[in-house]
């Protein structure tokens, strides 16, 4: 895959805005049903997460996508309220199926309004498309496949939940990137250079191959997913089922000993 | 058309600015030459001792059992801290920390659990609003404290806060200070009452003396004091050193301790030390010397560069509401415990209660937004008991800063009360630690909260100051009831046990606590609960605990209750150790529940 050819991985507000306008892209809210009737981009369609996950097989995204109105050549952007992690989820499902033109709204629905934006609350009427699927497994890593590949020298695994959380349990051998690092002040993604900078310090760089994991439904780690393909390191895979997954399989886990680290949050 | 066809940049409002800093403390350049280092030191090109003094030159400490993270310990001279720097501080805390920030006893903010490859990113973040932690750690000048009710104390002859600031500006990368014996400290203050002058290495009070009818600023100094594994009361150099002779004063002092000061042996190279050994009399006659010396071989005459333009005070908001509305619940209490009145008249400054000075990210970005509303100087304070004060708060705007507290859980009581301890980090991240004296204080907290001991005036001026081992980071020596952590065994099991000393102060009477007893970590509140009990009893009135234990300690009490011994006989009963089978819990540490066992690492720093 070239660099030069794959989709932009972050839309910017300005040419989303006249995008809608002249029809040229589809603009996904995935924000509960009920938010999104109250108010949403105007021109935007629903697609709670939740809905997703209830099936996240390929045959219901296929339908699901279909009934949304994306077809193959569909240019899609994506926008949530939560740090565009449920956006990355979506786009990362959809990228799965086999839809490579998706991107994320490089902020959030809340800074959206802040910047005073349109919003609207009517609902677009949408006509159902053929969309194929053409499953690209590369970017997924299931429990067994990480499990093999973790000691490979050249595989880094990346746990993208809270500080506190990666300290209280985590899997063997992963490295701690909280998922709020990976933001700027009003972007969900830092700029390229910066991002480039701060996984440069971490070690992530190069041509090593990244899965990325968070708690429970690859959220957050879908995020640093697409964080890691704006920093230009193409060879990122998601553990989507993530750390409760690997928990429930009973499978290792490590933790920081010998600190009451706990008691210093102020939570 | 539903969208307009203005661009973002075109739309964007832009909201109130945050006041900045007059001083930019930092240094981007410092933030890449940290990354730099910290690969060559992965790569093994430096070695784990030079590697290690650079770090604590740049203000990241160690953190226990564990050479992957680091704490930041961001220096904020004289406490003075902007809503825009608290702000940056919230972001950073989320991204690299744990979602928490801590408020030290020396105004520092520290970050801890910072991946150490992560350490040249928070410097970025802090540089971008003018702070640093450069030489917050290591063997340098550390950070400059002021009273956080300089400007503001009714007691304060003037206020001392320019003076901080320019001597934290004078000696911040300055070379002769690059690499002393050990840590060196200035603490400015308001008065004898609020400050901590004689347990540092340099404390000053300001002073005014007329002479030939003409006023003239100048300051009590005091030399050689400080808290530690041993601790040691600071002398009064003179009566009176004029601000012109504060500078050369200051640097004859580093210079002395520069060229006399143990370098060998670790635990003793405070400068206190040097002062005990030599002798208070020879160590001031040598500072006299050196301090003519360096007047005289000044090529020009060397001053600090005081800023004394004074502080713009604004209101920055006015109260809608004209009555009619009731005060929140407990207003009242809170107004008791949290709140001091200016000598400005109108004015009071609030101190917010912390646990053991823990703030969560978000509360910090709120707190940020109501002293940009409420505080008519439009910055902040950071105590020295692991708090941060609002001055110049409006009476009339008083319970709607309350209301605002309570509604990002900022607005508990007594935080300028017995109910508030000090806690130093413990075995929450600290090398040295053998105890959890971080939640014990939190733990002390709420209980005394619940039990509304804040609102008791008998105990308003009492402390309650907890380390986790000898090393005085809680500052035990100067509470009216101060504990140190250690370990104690029956048989084979292990339990938390503190040391308990009676009587520490830190005003103009100031003397070290007189050891009482070792009480088990989980009779700890029992115990406290125990002396207020026998001080009730016993005492007289327009006694507090703190004049009665003060009596006591000095045997000058002349009730049944005479000495240390008379209390430690009525707290044995309370300080058995159950059996395991009794009371198994009485074997955990607070905050864990596998047994406890020492295990410390190496200390890099006491504070």
């Amino acid at each position: 895959m070239c660099c030069l050819t794959s989709p932009k991985i972050t839309s910017d507000v300005d040419s989303v805005r006249s995008e809608v306008r002249d029809n040229s892209i589809t603009l996904i809210d995935v924000r509960r049903e009920d938010d999104y009737k109250k108010e949403h981009i105007p021109n935007s369609i629903n697609l709670p997460l939740a809905k997703l996950l209830a099936d996240d097989s390929p045959e219901n995204v296929q339908k699901l996508i279909q009934s949304l109105g994306i077809g193959d050549e569909t240019r899609v952007v994506i926008y949530d309220d939560t740090f565009g992690a449920l956006s990355s989820r979506v786009a990362w499902t959809m990228e799965y199926l086999g839809h490579s033109d998706v991107s994320l709204l490089e902020t959030t629905f809340s800074n959206w309004k802040t910047l005073g934006l349109e919003t609207d609350t009517t609902i677009p009427n949408i006509q159902n498309k053929i969309h194929s699927v053409k499953l690209q497994p590369e970017i997924l890593a299931t429990s067994d496949y990480l499990e093999s590949a973790k000691s490979r020298d050249d595989v880094l695994l990346i746990d993208n939940r809270e500080r506190l959380n990666y300290l209280e349990q985590h899997i063997p051998g992963a490295i701690s990137l909280p998922y709020r690092t990976l933001a700027s002040n009003d972007k969900i993604l830092r700029p390229k250079e910066d991002m480039k900078r701060l996984l440069d310090n971490r070690g992530i760089s190069g041509n090593s191959e990244i899965i990325t994991y968070c708690g429970s439904v690859g959220t957050l780690s879908g995020l640093a997913y697409y964080a890691l393909k704006s920093a230009g390191l193409p060879n990122a895979k998601l553990y989507v089922r993530s750390f409760k997954e690997w928990k429930n399989l009973q499978k290792p886990t490590a933790k920081q000993e010998d600190a009451n680290y706990w008691d210093l949050s102020a939570e | 058309m539903t969208f307009s066809e203005l661009t973002v940049s075109n739309l964007k409002q832009s909201p109130p600015e945050s006041l900045k800093g007059k001083i930019d403390w930092s240094r981007m350049d410092e933030a890449e030459n940290f990354a730099k280092t910290v690969k060559l030191y992965r790569q093994g090109k430096y070695d784990d001792d030079s590697f290690r003094r650079f770090r604590l030159q740049h203000g990241a400490y160690g953190t226990r059992m564990t050479s992957d993270y680091a704490m930041v310990r961001i220096k904020v001279p004289a406490g003075e801290i902007y809503p825009y720097q608290l702000e940056k501080i919230s972001q950073l805390s989320e991204q690299f920390s744990i979602g928490s920030a801590h408020f030290s006893t020396r105004e520092n903010i520290q970050l801890h659990w910072v991946i150490l490859e992560d350490v040249s990113e928070i410097f970025r973040g802090l540089a971008e609003v003018g702070l640093t932690s450069r030489e917050a750690c290591g063997n340098s000048v550390r950070n400059v404290m002021c009273s956080p009710l300089s400007g503001v104390c009714d007691k304060e002859e003037f206020d001392a806060t320019p003076y901080a600031l320019a001597t934290a500006k004078f000696f911040l990368r300055n070379p002769m200070a690059q690499s002393l014996p050990r840590k060196f400290k200035f603490n400015f203050t308001c008065c004898e009452e609020h400050g901590m002058v004689r347990m540092v290495d340099v404390g000053l009070i300001p002073q005014i003396r007329t002479i030939d009818g003409t006023e003239q600023r100048g300051f009590k100094i005091f030399l050689g004091g400080g808290l530690g594994n041993r601790s040691f009361v600071g002398h009064q150099l003179e009566d009176f050193t004029p601000e012109e002779d504060l500078l050369y004063t200051s640097i004859a002092v580093m210079r002395i301790f520069d060229r006399m000061g143990d370098r060998k042996n670790l635990a003793r190279n405070r400068m206190r030390y040097l002062v005990n050994d030599m002798g208070w009399e020879n160590f001031k006659n040598l500072v006299m010397k050196e301090r003519a010396i360096v007047r005289a071989t000044q090529s020009v005459v060397t001053q600090l560069d005081i800023d004394k333009s004074p502080n713009e005070i604004k209101r920055p908001i006015r109260i809608s509401d004209e009555g009619g509305t009731s005060t929140p619940d407990g207003y009242a209490r809170w107004l008791k415990t949290n709140t001091i009145i200016q000598k400005q008249s109108e004015y009071r400054s609030v101190f917010i209660t912390l646990e053991a000075g823990d703030i969560t990210s978000n509360q910090l970005k709120s707190l940020a937004n109501i002293i940009q509303s409420f505080s008519s100087e439009g910055k902040a304070r950071n105590g020295f008991v692991q708090n941060i004060a609002i001055r110049y708060v409006h009476e009339d705007d008083l319970p709607a800063l309350y209301s605002e507290l309570l509604k990002v859980g900022l607005a508990k009581t007594g935080s300028l009360t017995m109910t508030s301890p000090i806690g130093c980090s413990g075995t929450t991240s600290c090398n040295l630690a053998l105890t959890n004296s971080h939640r014990l204080a939190k733990e002390i907290q709420r209980k005394f909260l619940e039990l509304k001991l804040d609102e008791d005036d008998d105990l308003r001026d009492s402390s309650i100051k907890i380390s986790g081992c000898p090393n005085s980071c809680g500052q035990h020596g100067i509470a009216t009831i101060g504990f140190f952590g250690g370990g104690a065994r029956i048989g084979k099991d292990m339990y938390a046990n503190y040391q308990m000393l009676l009587g520490g102060r830190s005003d103009g009477d100031t003397r070290l606590g007189d050891t009482c007893l070792r009480v088990p970590a989980k009779r700890v509140i029992p115990v406290i609960l125990k002396i207020i009990e026998v001080f009730k009893e016993n005492k007289k009135e327009n006694d507090t605990l703190k004049t009665w234990i003060h009596r006591v300690v000095n045997n000058s009490d002349d009730s049944k209750i005479q000495s240390i011994k008379d209390i430690q006989k009525l707290l044995e009963p309370v300080i058995v150790p159950p059996t395991k089978d009794d009371d198994p819990d009485f074997y955990l540490d607070y905050g864990s529940d596998s047994s406890y066992h020492t295990k410390t690492g190496r200390g890099e720093c006491a504070a």
